[in-house]
């Protein structure tokens, strides 16, 4: 563990990429004491004002304070960032450890299930599933979480094909052990570094994906905010109004970026041997 | 290696009709169906004589079989949106844009991206390396709509250079292709030069400068081969991730293109057309990944297929 810090530290956008994170949870976190007005209050009076000391970003169509927006938009984008991937996990790692370690036809149907879900352009299939769902928060993740796991599930049936066939594990079947004991108990622990890396590399993409589908108004519903629907809400008044495109897109780019600064430091630290798997 | 490939092909024939069973059963799974008129409910045997017309009265199995059969000849139905059309008519229609920008795009960032990952594998560590690094860090997380905000802010709001969208002239490529390009050019830089680094190390290289080849042989004639084979694998999934880039860009720069059209169909949930259009990409996604394989063997003979 020490020596995963040491690791870490060493890499200084990683460091750098962890305190801007840090901060951003704690504003999601603290919203309500942070943010100057509600996120759906709606002042008709003062709409579409440029920055200034009252709304530091300034105010939407309706006249709904952005920074407040913006801040909101955070713990949405966090929300669907941990709880993807959490849904991913749960998806994944035991369809992974299972494939890899019964082999055969199990393996043979997981992997087809997994090369068909490769073929599915990840994003359309999440607007289809939208479609098909209906918008909202919970949706989102489900329709996400569907089509992300493939690559945790990749990485867990390689490292257990890995590491199966290892003398550890050898001795605890000997020792008489069940499968779901060696599965759990014996592989598991040794596989849990590369899928924390590759949830860390699947949150920031999570996060993405959120800001993606409400872009295109398949996401959060209305009054809640969302950077991906605030970008696509700025689209019609870019000609006069930039800061309505400006603020969301930094927001989303500085915390998409810093994820990933997070995850390649993850990476490094955790799993030295691993590299390419970036994809998938 | 031909009997890779006909494996290969059976691979993907099992792939994509699993991926048609999967689409065609969640349509079907969703409440309501298209002659369900609220306003003006059909009389019950009208209705019954036209679900016979479409085969929707028979079991479901035995629909999605007929909607296979129909699809292998090239029938995916009619869309909801415009009914005059068929699906396959549709998407020849508006596919050529897309496929415009595609090609630009592609062609565009495999320039680039070669020449900035040399320059950077060249002149490692200086400000040029340091440079494409940050360009294909923002390339590859930034998601592209952001991206496309950012130039329409500099060079259609600011500099009132370029248009904000649209389709038809000229002008109106060049802000969707930058907006597009970047996150391959990314890609490829970052990859030429950890492949140019790697080949630089091998024996041959040294062999080659300690014949007194003058360095620009040893870079362009000996490296440059051996170190830019591998791109091509990166080729197959830029294909199918332009299809899917493309519905951000389209929409974004309101380019009349396939992307656009994914968009609208889901929207007024079109699903004959969605249906035909993820199938379409997942066809295309695993018939590219078939032939970056092959070509891929038939470059580098050192691999065999087992």
């Amino acid at each position: 563990m020490r020596d995963v810090i040491r690791v870490y530290r060493k890499n200084k956008l990683a460091v750098f990429g962890f305190f801007v994170i840090s901060s951003i949870i704690i504003v999601a976190i603290f919203a309500e004491l942070i943010s100057p007005y509600r996120y759906d209050d709606i002042d008709l009076l003062s709409f579409l004002q440029p920055p200034s000391l009252k709304h530091p970003f300034g105010t939407d169509s309706i006249g709904r304070d952005l920074m407040t927006r913006i801040i909101y938009g955070a713990r949405t984008s966090l929300i669907v960032g941990f709880s993807v991937q959490i849904l991913a996990v749960i998806i994944g790692v035991p369809l992974g450890l299972l494939a890899g370690f019964y082999g055969g036809r199990v393996d043979y149907w997981i992997s087809r299930l997994v090369e068909v879900m490769t073929a599915f352009p990840g994003l359309l299939f999440a607007i289809f599933l939208m479609v098909w769902l209906g918008n909202g928060l919970m949706n989102i993740i489900i329709a996400l979480g569907v089509t992300s796991w493939v690559g945790i599930c990749r990485v867990t049936r390689a490292k257990t094909l890995e590491i199966k066939n290892e003398t550890f594990v050898e001795a605890v079947e000997a020792l008489g052990a069940s499968n779901l004991y060696i599965l759990f108990k014996t592989i598991f622990p040794n596989i849990v570094r590369p899928i924390i890396v590759m949830v860390g590399l699947g949150i920031p993409q999570a996060i993405f994906g959120e800001a993606s589908l409400s872009f295109l108004g398949f996401g959060i519903s209305d009054p809640m905010p969302s950077w991906g629907k605030m970008i696509q809400e700025s689209l019609g008044y870019l000609q006069g109004y930039w800061y309505m495109g400006f603020f969301p897109t930094i927001s989303l780019a500085i915390t998409v970026l810093c994820f990933n600064f997070v995850a390649d430091g993850l990476r490094d630290a955790l799993d030295p041997r691993m590299y390419g798997s970036r994809r998938g | 290696m031909l009997g890779y490939i006909v494996r290969r092909i059976l691979g993907l024939i099992i792939v994509i009709l699993l991926a048609s069973l999967i689409t065609f059963f969640l349509m079907h799974a969703i409440p309501g169906g298209p002659f369900d008129e609220l306003k003006m409910p059909l009389p019950e045997e009208v209705k019954a004589q036209i679900l016979k017309k479409y085969g929707l009265d028979k079991p479901i199995w035995e629909q999605y079989i007929r909607y296979i059969w129909r699809a292998l000849h090239g029938d995916f139905g009619v869309p909801f949106q415009s009914p005059t059309e068929t699906v396959i008519s549709l998407i020849k229609r508006v596919w050529p844009v897309t496929i415009q920008i595609g090609v630009v795009t592609i062609a565009l960032s495999f320039t680039i991206g070669i020449l900035l990952g040399i320059l950077s594998a060249l002149r490692q560590n200086t400000w040029i390396d340091y440079l494409v690094t940050t360009i294909a860090t923002l390339g590859t997380t930034v998601p592209n709509f952001v991206i496309a905000i950012w130039l329409m802010l500099v060079f259609s709001v600011t500099l009132r250079w370029l248009p904000t969208g649209g389709w038809g002239e000229p002008k109106h490529f060049i802000l969707p292709v930058l907006s597009y390009f970047l996150a391959p050019t990314a890609v490829i830089a970052r990859f030429v030069k950890v492949n140019f680094l790697e080949e630089l190390r091998k024996d041959y290289v040294r062999t080659a400068r300690a014949k007194g080849l003058p360095e620009r042989t040893v870079i362009f004639k000996h490296v440059f081969r051996n170190a830019l084979v591998p791109i091509i694998t990166l080729l197959g999934p830029m294909v199918p991730d332009l299809a899917t880039g493309s519905v951000f860009i389209e929409v974004t720069f309101r380019v009349p293109g396939l992307g656009k059209f994914f968009y609208t169909s889901a929207f007024n949930r079109d699903y004959p057309m969605i249906v035909a259009m993820i199938l379409l990409i997942a066809i295309l996604w695993g018939i590219t990944y078939l032939i970056t394989d092959i070509i891929y063997a038939f470059i580098d003979p050192r691999i065999t297929f087992t």
